[in-house]
């Protein structure tokens, strides 16, 4: 596991170290694909806190993934207008099509912000919106052949 | 129209997303005029004029609260430092996406408003909390704040004026919670984003215990504006106190869904039938959401939809709210019972735990609510839901609603239940009809 990648500078950003817990857990996410048990006891030392802690704060935040999820998590918004313009079914049909795929972790999620365009879900956190269930399964296919360029898990650059 | 006037939007925050390609970019953003009014403001050297200005422009927070914003920065405590500026930029109420318009499309318009408001607070640090799925706006905002520092927009001595402003792009990490506003501070100390109790209020004891400005990302955006248009310019929009414009997102079976920033003052029917041209498919209307998901519903009567879309006067009339700025539309074939339900589990899902009446309460509504939806709902269950709503919110039917929690996510899917026993009691009844005793 090399360090994690500007730690320092992220942690000088906050009058109080512990502020850095977030990002240094998403840094932390982009490089291993997930939050681990050995990341949140390298973030403890950084900010001086416990391992428990770090475990406490990340453990409340749906982004943090704290076993290994595959490299793409494809997030599906089913809120109240996805809701309505055919959400559920493309979540039902990622679910089967990748349900035993190591790569993909497909997961329903909260309202994204992409109402104007819905239905809508992310891969990695990059938007993809106007979908239907056919689209959908042709973009998650992409990432996974490198037609199209992932970001972290976490949502970071890579 | 049966006035004659055409309906447009008064694109005032809106207007350099809509009408500047790549506005993003620092090049095209200082070319259309950004940071030109904070050049303004420090070469003015007026801390106090800014206050003015946004005083007499009327500006009431974007978030959904409505409180006077240049109240809030009279409330600062005097010869307190450090004091911090936040923005709240965790835009998480189901069907509102305007902010993250702003964020990902005008990024230089948010550190210019928060650079004027910080040299008028006299503030030299300062916090953006963007919800973590926004990583798009993230990278956006990253790169602006990188751009405006290296021409001396942000930084130590601004465009040479003495003033030092520090700003810090934070990412949330997947927590609605965490747009209440000290849930938010909790958040960004590390913490989970749990509400603390209030007073003190955020403006006395915020951030690190000191005092702190919380904005919402259309707030701040709206400072450029306000003093390149003077507030009095500014105050002459719209109606009553409800000031200036407001940028509304609309989605669901409407023909064109979007952000839409209209002038205060239009009503529903213009908003819905005019702006995003009606309903889909030739249907009709059902029922809308008037202000995000965690107020009350209003339906297809005339009472409701010529409601103008005025702050006070559609709660004084109507008793809901403009809450976050967001309308959601649905038409004759939605089952008012499923939205009502995925809305409960939304809230269930969010709910953080501290308060044991929404902890315990939001799931409750949601089970119930599942199983209403879901063809095995029983002829009593909506006079249940309504006892189990009176415990997180007494006085379930009459907004603003009351709350036994310390903040209002536990009584915001009692709204729902509130609009379903006010305008869909019957159609409710006559779907749930398993006898008690059956499977639930």
């Amino acid at each position: 596991m090399t360090a994690l990648r500007g730690a320092g500078e992220v942690i000088a950003q906050y009058p109080d170290p512990h502020s850095a817990i977030l990002p240094l857990a998403h840094r932390a996410q982009d490089r291993d694909g997930w939050l681990s048990p050995e990341a949140m006891q390298e973030i403890a030392e950084l900010v001086g806190t416990t391992p428990a802690d770090v475990l406490g704060v990340c453990s409340f935040y749906t982004m943090y993934k704290r076993r290994p999820c595959g490299r793409l998590v494809v997030s599906v918004c089913t809120n109240v207008t996805c809701l309505v313009v055919g959400g559920p079914e493309i979540l039902e049909h990622l679910e089967t099509r990748y349900a035993h795929d190591p790569d993909v972790f497909v997961e329903e999620v909260e309202c994204l912000a992409a109402c104007g365009n819905a239905p809508a879900m992310q891969v990695n956190y990059e938007f993809h919106e106007h979908l239907d269930p056919v689209m959908a399964v042709a973009i998650v296919d992409d990432y996974k052949s490198g037609q199209l360029t992932a970001r972290g898990v976490s949502g970071g650059r890579r | 129209m049966a006035s004659g006037k055409e309906v447009q939007e008064t694109r005032i925050v809106s207007r350099r997303l809509h009408d500047v390609e790549s506005s993003w970019t620092y090049e095209a953003a200082r070319a259309d005029g950004a940071y030109d009014m904070l050049a303004a403001v420090l070469a003015a050297a007026d801390p106090g004029d800014v206050l003015t200005q946004v005083k007499t422009s009327g500006l009431r927070g974007r978030g959904g609260a409505n409180f006077p914003t240049a109240v809030k920065w009279e409330s600062l405590p005097a010869d307190h430092f450090p004091r911090y500026l936040v923005i709240n930029g965790d835009e998480g109420e189901p069907s509102t996406f305007k902010d993250r318009e702003i964020i990902e499309k005008d990024p230089h318009a948010i550190i210019e408003g928060v650079a004027i408001e910080a040299f008028a607070c006299n503030i030299s640090k300062a916090f953006i909390y963007l919800r973590g799925e926004f990583a798009l706006g993230y990278d956006r905002l990253v790169q602006a704040l990188a751009d405006a520092r290296t021409n001396g927009w942000a930084g130590t001595d601004i465009q040479g004026s003495g003033f030092d402003l520090d700003i810090v792009v934070h990412r949330g990490a997947g927590a609605y919670i965490c747009g209440e506003e000290s849930a938010l501070i909790e958040s960004l100390e590390g913490k989970r984003g749990m509400p603390r109790i209030k007073p003190p209020l955020p403006i006395h004891s915020g951030v690190y215990s000191k005092p702190t400005v919380v904005n919402n990302i259309e707030t701040v955006a709206t400072i450029p504006p306000i003093m390149r248009m003077s507030g009095a310019e500014y105050a002459k929009l719209g109606v009553g106190r409800s000031t200036g414009t407001r940028v509304v997102a609309i989605s669901g079976h409407v023909q064109r869904p979007g952000i839409y920033e209209i002038e205060f003052g239009m009503s529903f029917r213009e908003i819905i039938f005019e702006l995003a041209g009606g309903i889909r498919a030739g249907r009709a209307l059902k029922f809308f959401l008037p202000g995000g998901a965690s107020f009350q519903w209003l339906v297809n009567i005339d009472e409701h939809l010529d409601q103008t879309y005025d702050i006070d006067d559609i709660s004084a009339k109507l008793g809901t709210t403009l809450g976050s700025g967001a309308i959601m539309v649905y038409d004759e074939t939605t089952d008012p019972l499923l939205v009502a339900w995925r809305l409960a589990k939304f809230f269930a899902h969010e709910s953080c735990g501290k308060c044991t009446p929404c902890r315990e309460g939001t799931g409750w509504i949601e089970k119930v609510l599942y199983r209403m939806s879901h063809g095995r709902g029983r002829p009593e269950d909506l006079d249940l839901l309504l006892s189990l709503c009176a415990s997180v919110s007494p006085d379930v039917m009459h907004a603003p609603f009351t709350q036994t929690t310390i903040c209002p996510l536990g009584p915001s899917p009692v709204s729902a239940v509130a609009s379903l026993q006010k305008y869909f009691r019957d159609d409710v009844l006559a779907a749930c009809s398993t006898p008690a005793g059956a499977p639930a």
